[in-house]
């Protein structure tokens, strides 16, 4: 299965991004293979509106089945929800790896509904 | 000298005077017998009414265009998704438009190959129209949590009487809403206060018009002893069109809602002498 996770840094030993939309990279990880690929999010991260919407899109782009990360506003889920990507939530932050291995053993749970507020408007 | 320009009140900060020059500069106008009109484009938070206390005549609803994708013609190419700079619309087995992002340019439409895209209007306020003796008036009413202001502001201009003197009262601070508002004046009148922030902002103001061209003076509300404002206007070469004395009285008048002429009849002066020197800038 091929995961998204947000994070602070290029490798999967780095500590996650806690946001979806402004995350710094998403890293593409299969859970099989155990290989994994960066993404660098600089464009949305920067993006004066719309950022959840567009890494939502960049994630679907990537492949992604399910994205693991510690939050999601309103319109990201929509559009998460849209490309049928599942969201699997962190409580807090913890490398990749660690995410991951959790993930594979179902320790995280699955978000049902935006769990951030949205931002401007 | 056009015979009717566009003067726009504007600010850098909140709170300096700009509806209490524009709509007394409207009264000043009209008791010269001149045909003025004053357009309200502080949409997000109307005062001037309050002062002039017009009959309106008409309120129509003022829209924006927003995509709605027809789902069957669709081919999922991603263009729609691909011109908007404003991300309203994300591209996920089909296009997902978010409508409350969206400023209404029509790209999307443009851009689509196969016509899918028609434009529905999306209400983001009202304009309203009437009038206050012989002074015309116009303003937007934003909805609340609306953030599109300048298409409310451009439909307020929209109902400018090119047969009339318009004063264009203007939000404050220095982004797209003051842009809307002040582009097509002729004049741009700065209020300002004796005060660090009136300075700081008055500043700010000023590198926001300098690039657009356009001609500026400055009023100094609440003018004091304290005479930093007309230091760096002198310095920036401005000029200072008039300074309104700190007066109790004339805030008790404020606060009541009332014209500030109506009571103390040499304010009528100060106006008179402002828009002699305003005529001379323009």
């Amino acid at each position: 299965m091929k995961v998204v996770i947000t994070s602070s840094n290029k490798t999967l030993a780095d500590p996650i991004d806690m946001h979806f939309g402004r995350a710094k990279f998403f890293i593409l990880a299969d859970t099989e293979t155990g290989k994994a690929v960066v993404h660098d999010n600089a464009q949305n991260l920067h993006a004066a509106q719309g950022a959840g919407i567009q890494s939502a899109e960049t994630v679907a782009k990537l492949g992604a089945e399910v994205v693991i990360t510690g939050s999601v506003g309103p319109k990201a889920y929509k559009a998460l929800q849209a490309a049928g990507i599942k969201i699997a939530l962190l409580e807090a932050v913890c490398p990749g790896t660690e995410a991951l291995r959790r993930f594979k053993d179902k320790e995280l749970p699955v978000l049902d509904k935006p769990n951030s507020e949205g931002h401007w408007v | 000298m056009k015979a009717f320009p566009a003067i726009a009140i504007a600010s850098g900060k909140g709170g300096t005077g700009k509806t209490t020059v524009a709509v007394h500069l409207a009264a000043c106008l009209a008791a010269q017998g001149r045909a003025v009109q004053y357009l309200d484009c502080d949409v997000e938070e109307p005062n001037g009414h309050l002062f002039l206390k017009p009959k309106m005549e008409r309120s129509e609803s003022v829209g924006i265009p927003v995509p709605v994708v027809d789902a069957a013609q669709c081919t999922s190419c991603g263009k729609c998704a691909e011109v908007c700079e404003f991300n309203a619309i994300a591209m996920l087995k089909k296009p997902l438009v978010f409508p409350e992002l969206c400023h209404g340019c029509g790209a999307c439409a443009l851009v689509c190959p196969v016509g899918a895209i028609r434009e529905t209007s999306r209400a983001i306020g009202v304009v309203e129209t009437g009038r206050t003796g012989t002074i015309g008036f116009a303003q937007g009413r934003l909805n609340v949590g609306e953030p599109m202001a300048p298409p409310l502001i451009r439909a307020v201009k929209a109902r400018r009487n090119p047969d009339a003197i318009a004063l264009f009262d203007s939000p404050p601070g220095t982004s797209c809403p003051v842009v809307a508002t002040v582009r097509d004046a002729d004049l741009v009148v700065l209020v300002t206060e004796p005060t660090p922030f009136g300075l700081h902002d008055l500043a700010l103001a000023v590198d926001t018009f300098r690039p657009m061209g356009k001609p500026m003076g400055v009023v100094v509300n609440r003018a004091d002893d304290d005479r930093r404002v007309q230091d760096y206007c002198q310095a920036e070469n401005l000029p200072v069109l008039a300074e309104l004395p700190d007066d109790r009285r004339v805030a008790e008048t404020y606060a009541r809602g009332e014209l500030v002429f109506d009571r103390l009849p040499e304010w009528r002066d100060r106006f008179d002498a402002l828009w002699s020197r305003i005529e001379e800038c323009l």
